[in-house]
């Protein structure tokens, strides 16, 4: 549906998005994730056609954007926009929601008809008259949306639409950009700095670091196979350890790093260096009196609790062993283990749990 | 004090018994400083559009100077228009002088540069997230410009007023250009110098007052008008459906 092709995008000497390429496909639920700043806006703005990128091309339906405003503005017409902070205009909700209509010059009985239903779809049905500027936040984000989808666009970006707020607001409108893409079959392509969140809507995701767009794939593949150290971090992998690859059998590798030896699939030959990613909710923890000492795990590790970290319902617990583990494990388990700072215990991680890349220093 | 509760008595008797010299006088005074904020009003909305609305190198310094000019003394813009339109003057073949329309001319002149100045702070006041988000949902050039005037529009009331307010007020170019001649181009702010001049204190009062009068009218009737351009209710937020 979009394809983009060595796109970039300067302001001034500053390089906002390098050379990225991406084919985002009809009907699917594409999802940008990277940290603050990373260009996501950016993006979704040039490909909104809002700005023009300083090189590279965007194809949508197989058309070059490039041109004239007046042919920018027909396939823009065909794409509908929601921004992170939703700005209304000092009008009534019906008003607000039936700009796109109006401006399409769709006449007033149809546009009314169908500023209802989409209001009706967001669950604001009752505040067609009231005045759009003294709705909350969560409820400005539903306008905002059903104004992007009122004009019932092939392509709907969304930019951090849940970032400012509340959980409750934010299910209600994660749900209701799935049911929109799933009822119309419209292409959805969203930006969140939110992993989770990502991977609950996402088909496909990309990532991006500082202006580059970094990995594409499944959340599976972003969460379980980062394909570098950044993008590791920031899906929430923290216990990263190099090592050497002592022998490689069909994928099944022995590797050594520091005084321990891991097993893991891999196909790094042997005598090559390997950095390995350890999510921490894979890695179980048993104190290491205990006889409950599980022997079905490949990696054993024994190690010193130096920190542990309440985490919502969880608790991050960072174990010494030779280098930092982090495990993540619900509080219940935590206090049922007795364990606590200083506590020695044995790190568990199965062979399959572990991303092993090259090296990359 | 005397002067003053005589003046609102017969400020009070004239409106009543509709004098006909006072009512010419201010009729003519409206005419003439409604035309001109009409005519200021057609050129100051498109043009501080025009300038908001695009980049152009110079344009903060055009910003500069047309703020200076709000400072402009009104017996100068009088001078400057005397000279360009009496008898010798290049413009002189027009036959303004001493007429109505060159008083309309001549406010116009005066209150072109404060009108503009505060469309422009006006259009400036309007979120650049409200221009994205018009373009986003798919106006025309034209049509961002029409609304984002409209989300503008108490804002420019306010610079339309105020340029009402300093043609209905202003005596220089008035005197100057007008002449203040009898039942032709004599305007209130001039009758009251005028009768001040002769010591007839409270008809200038009463004078006065009813320049007030009727710039309360035109500000009532100008506000209904932007009211009614929004086809919506002020509602106060926190109020009972707010």
């Amino acid at each position: 549906m979009i394809r983009i092709d060595k796109l970039t995008k300067h302001f001034g000497d500053a390089e906002i998005i390098q050379e990225t390429s991406l084919a985002v496909r009809t009907g699917e639920i594409f999802t940008f994730i990277g940290p603050s700043g990373s260009g996501k806006t950016t993006l979704m703005r040039l490909i909104d056609l809002l700005d023009r990128p300083t090189s590279g091309s965007i194809f949508f339906d197989g058309r070059d954007t490039d041109g004239t405003e007046q042919a920018r503005l027909t396939i823009r017409r065909r794409m509908g926009m929601v921004f992170q902070k939703p700005a209304v205009l000092n009008t009534t909700v019906a008003k607000n929601v039936a700009f796109g209509l109006k401006f399409r010059g769709v006449p007033d009985a149809e546009s009314q008809k169908k500023v209802q239903a989409a209001l009706g779809l967001v669950g604001l049905p009752d505040v067609t008259d009231r005045r759009a500027v003294t709705l909350s936040g969560g409820e400005m984000q539903r306008v905002a949306l059903a104004r992007a989808i009122v004009t019932e666009p092939e392509v709907l970006l969304l930019d951090e639409p849940t970032a400012n707020l509340d959980p409750v607001s934010a299910d209600l409108i994660e749900d209701l950009i799935i049911r929109i893409n799933k009822k119309s079959g419209t292409t959805v392509i969203m930006s969140t700095h939110d992993m989770i969140q990502g991977q609950r809507l996402a088909d496909r995701i990309g990532v991006i670091m500082n202006g580059r767009l970094v990995q594409t794939g499944t959340a599976g593949e972003i969460f379980y196979q980062p394909g570098g150290r950044d993008i590791a971090r920031f899906v929430g992998i923290e216990a990263i350890t190099g090592g050497m690859v002592l022998e490689n059998t069909g994928g099944h590798a022995v590797i050594k790093a520091g005084d321990s030896c891991f097993e893991a699939l891999t196909d790094i030959r042997k005598g090559q260096r390997a950095a390995l990613y350890i999510r921490p909710e894979e890695v179980t923890l048993t104190p290491a009196d205990s006889s409950q000492v599980k022997t079905s795990m490949r990696n054993q590790l024994n190690g010193r609790i130096t920190r542990i970290l309440p985490y919502g319902p969880y608790v991050r617990v960072t174990v010494d062993c030779g280098f930092l583990l982090t495990a993540l494990i619900t509080r219940r388990s935590c206090s049922e283990l007795g364990l606590a700072v200083g506590t020695e215990v044995v790190a568990g991680i199965k062979a399959t749990a572990i991303h092993v890349l090259a090296d990359e220093r | 004090m005397d002067d003053i509760a005589q003046g609102v008595t017969q400020a009070i008797n004239l409106i009543v018994t509709l004098n006909p010299d006072v009512m010419q006088i201010a009729a003519l005074s409206l005419y003439i400083s409604l035309s001109a904020t009409l005519i200021a009003a057609l050129i100051s909305i498109p043009v501080g559009g025009f300038i908001h609305f695009h980049e152009f190198y110079g344009k903060r310094a055009l910003i500069v100077v047309i703020q200076t000019l709000y400072s402009v003394p009104t017996v100068v813009v009088g001078l400057v228009l005397y000279l360009m339109i009496s008898r010798s003057g290049p413009l002189g073949f027009l036959g303004l002088l001493f007429t109505p329309e060159g008083m309309i001319l001549g406010q116009t002149i005066l209150i072109i540069p404060i009108m503009m100045g505060l469309v422009i702070s006006a259009l400036s006041g309007v979120d650049k997230s409200i221009s994205d988000t018009l373009v986003a949902l798919g106006a025309t050039g034209f049509q961002k410009i029409l609304e984002i005037l409209k989300e503008a529009r108490y804002a420019i009331l306010s610079a339309v007023v105020l340029g009402f307010g300093r043609a209905i007020a202003e005596v220089g170019v008035a005197m100057m250009i007008g002449g203040n001649i009898r039942g032709n181009t004599r305007v209130l702010t001039t009758a009251i110098t005028l009768e001040t001049g002769m010591g007839e204190f409270g008809l200038s009062i009463a004078l006065g007052i009813i320049l007030l009068t009727v710039a309360l009218i035109v500000v009532v009737i100008l506000n209904l008008i932007t009211s009614g351009l929004s086809h919506d209710t002020q509602q106060i937020p926190g109020g009972p459906n707010g």
